[in-house]
């Protein structure tokens, strides 16, 4: 049976690993390798590096920091950030990474996807959705957060499956470092639209808020961020509370 | 052990060569032959399988891969490449194995994360749990046509099929060893001191 997966997810900006609120107010968590290096040994199904600087200069550090993961870390990896191109993303791909995401690129350039998963199947080509409830409705947002595209969530992941995304990364930015808990009624808004894998991200504050977006919310892989950094609650509780729901998980040997 | 690390053009080569340095292989990226300088070749496993058949056509080593005596080992796209036929974007592969490659059913696709292989625990498996856990990355599957052929069987969903080949010198598996712990390790370990080209005995 396939495992539910738990994914930890290091904001990277200029070669260290950030986190803020509602994606702002950042504060240093670390060095993006150890912090890999350590979620791995502590039983992290995959790992997942976004570049939020996304800078010419950080690139090259975001290209060294994925090279360096992929020599020191063997699960697999997924990077995101700044992809533009169907170059960029051979770019993040050849340094060592496994999935890539697209966010603004693919919204503004949706046949992006489409090129990306005909070059380098659709497997790993992720789309990257972030979301915020306006009046009732969820709303795309790109440029990590900042503009409003006015564009429908559920419209945008249907549309990203078919142009060829092989998985969703839906982020909350209401509840994005507010350790409240996912957006359960979004993320099954989106399963109801899509068949493809879907990651939840944005809320996680303890282990059954991570339970819950995949018994609740329907999701096949939980990524969360602060309380791993900050060692709130470790991967080990985290998988044993869903393993007592009854979620098939990948135990930590 | 030097062993050849085949690059069609689209993936993540760096953790497959440093897998193989870990396992203690001396690993090579090559993109065109002579392969026979090698004592064993790996065909990684991420792309698309019309753009990644394309490649090796054109750089010859589609030629050299048939050719190669020794023990040869395909990993995700790559183990599907040594099949027939690939209904992913209709392509002639390899044909070192006979059979083909076909589109899983179960919803969601692609299938990714880690799930079980059963297994014998014999050849590439040697040392690790008949049913243990690997990375997979992938919508398509093999379909051998002689299923003698098949060490390693998964379920998802309502689809069980072969995730592990060995024939004569071939070897292919459906999941990533690179990206699965310490047992994808003892995989290639496995296949890097000489388990992988035993033949299961019916």
């Amino acid at each position: 049976m396939l495992r539910k997966r738990v994914i930890p997810c290091l904001d990277v900006k200029d070669g260290r690993v950030v986190k803020g609120t509602k994606f702002v107010d950042l504060t240093d968590e670390g060095d993006p390798v150890e912090l890999a290096e350590r979620y791995a040994r502590e039983g992290a199904d995959e790992i997942c590096f976004l570049d939020i600087g996304a800078t010419p200069e950080g690139r090259a550090t975001m290209l060294d920091t994925i090279r360096a993961t992929a020599e020191n870390v063997f699960i697999p990896l997924t990077v995101g950030g700044g992809v533009r191109s169907v170059q960029d993303m051979r770019s993040v791909l050849r340094a060592g990474a496994d999935k890539v995401a697209v966010n603004s690129a693919a919204v503004h350039q949706p046949r992006l996807i489409q090129e990306c998963a005909r070059a380098f199947g659709n497997q790993c080509v992720v789309v990257s959705i972030d979301v915020k409830r306006h009046n009732g409705a969820w709303i795309v947002h790109t440029h990590g957060g900042r503009v409003d595209t006015q564009l429908d969530a559920l419209t945008w992941a249907a549309r990203a499956e078919r142009l060829g995304a092989g998985e969703l990364l839906i982020t909350s930015m209401d509840r994005d470092g507010t350790n409240d808990g996912y957006d359960l009624a979004l993320l099954r808004a989106i399963r109801n639209r899509t068949t493809i894998p879907i990651i939840a991200s944005g809320g996680a504050g303890k282990p059954e808020h991570l339970t819950a977006a995949i018994v609740e919310g329907r999701a096949d892989a939980v990524l969360a961020a602060s309380i791993f950094h900050r060692s709130l609650h470790s991967i080990a509780e985290v998988k044993s509370d869903l393993a007592s729901a009854g979620v098939a998980v990948r135990e930590i040997a | 052990m030097k062993v050849a690390v085949i690059d069609h053009g689209a993936g993540n080569l760096v953790s497959m060569v440093r897998a193989l340095e870990t396992v203690g292989a001396e690993p090579s990226i090559v993109t065109s032959g002579p392969l026979d300088r090698f004592d064993r070749v790996v065909l990684p496993g991420v792309g698309a399988t019309g753009p990644a058949m394309r490649t090796l056509n054109h750089s010859g080593l589609t030629g050299e891969l048939r050719g190669f005596g020794g023990p040869l080992l395909g990993v995700c796209v790559g183990m599907q490449l040594l099949f027939d036929f690939s209904t992913e974007d209709d392509t002639e592969c390899l044909g070192l194995i006979a059979g083909t490659v076909q589109r899983l059913t179960t919803s969601p696709l692609p299938h990714i994360g880690w799930n079980a292989v059963s297994s014998d625990a014999s050849g590439l498996f040697v040392g690790l749990a008949r049913d243990e856990l690997f990375y997979f990355l992938h919508s398509f599957a093999v379909r051998p046509s002689d299923q003698q052929v098949s060490i390693g069987e998964t379920t998802y969903g309502t689809d069980v099929f072969t995730t592990a080949v060995a024939e004569r010198n071939v070897t292919g598996v459906q999941f990533h060893p690179e990206r699965s712990g310490s047992a994808g390790l003892a995989v290639l370990a496995n296949f890097v001191n000489g388990a992988g080209q035993v033949r299961r005995v019916a």
